[in-house]
């Protein structure tokens, strides 16, 4: 049950960051910051598997490879964003988490611009010339 | 790859040490070597955090960006 042992070291490390706090502020973000990359690395591996089956499933509908390894790429930048934006913004940081949002979505876009062009063109080539 | 929840209890635990430093340096009025102490034990934890954040990047690369 990994489910349990996740919620127990959120549990220890806010009991561990409760009793720093009065002392040592600065070293309970550190605490919070690596609670957070131990909890992904746990959960990294079932990440990898359903990314497998998202593969497994597009190479089954013929789709092509590019269109999934950008919707991959999306949903990596988008929790690398938000990751970054909660940490920032557990600082006391919130207009840089706002910053590193807008970054995170511009980059999104940037990379959705081949899947737009291809809708565009697929509407194009149903109109009749 | 992170070995096990055992570095939140170091941080923790220095945390703790270093605040006791501080706080025994700071009555016996050596106030510099106090915020000495601090930053020498701010650096330490540092290192901890940096590797970890290191290790989290790889992964996220390894599994989002870089699948075939």
């Amino acid at each position: 049950m990994e489910i349990i042992q996740i919620v127990s070291i959120g549990i220890v490390s806010s009991l561990l960051v409760l009793i720093l706090k009065e002392q040592k502020p600065s070293f309970t973000f550190f605490i919070i910051l690596l609670t957070g990359i131990y909890i992904f690395s746990f959960i990294v591996k079932n990440i990898g598997d359903i990314f497998q089956l998202i593969n497994y499933l597009g190479n089954k509908a013929n789709v092509d490879g590019v269109y999934v390894d950008t919707i991959l790429q999306i949903i990596g930048i988008a929790y690398i964003a938000e990751f970054g934006a909660h940490i920032t913004r557990d600082a006391g940081l919130g207009s840089v988490a706002a910053k590193i949002e807008l970054a995170g979505k511009i980059l999104i876009l940037v990379l959705a611009v081949p899947i737009l062009t291809a809708v565009i063109e697929t509407i194009v080539g149903l109109i009749p010339a | 790859m992170l070995g096990d929840a055992s570095v939140i209890f170091q941080i923790a635990g220095i945390g703790i040490v270093v605040a006791m430093i501080h706080t025994i340096l700071k009555q016996m009025g050596k106030e510099e070597y106090a915020q000495f102490a601090s930053l020498v034990g701010f650096i330490i934890v540092l290192i901890f955090v940096i590797n970890g954040i290191s290790d989290l990047f790889q992964q996220i690369k390894s599994v989002f960006l870089f699948q075939g």
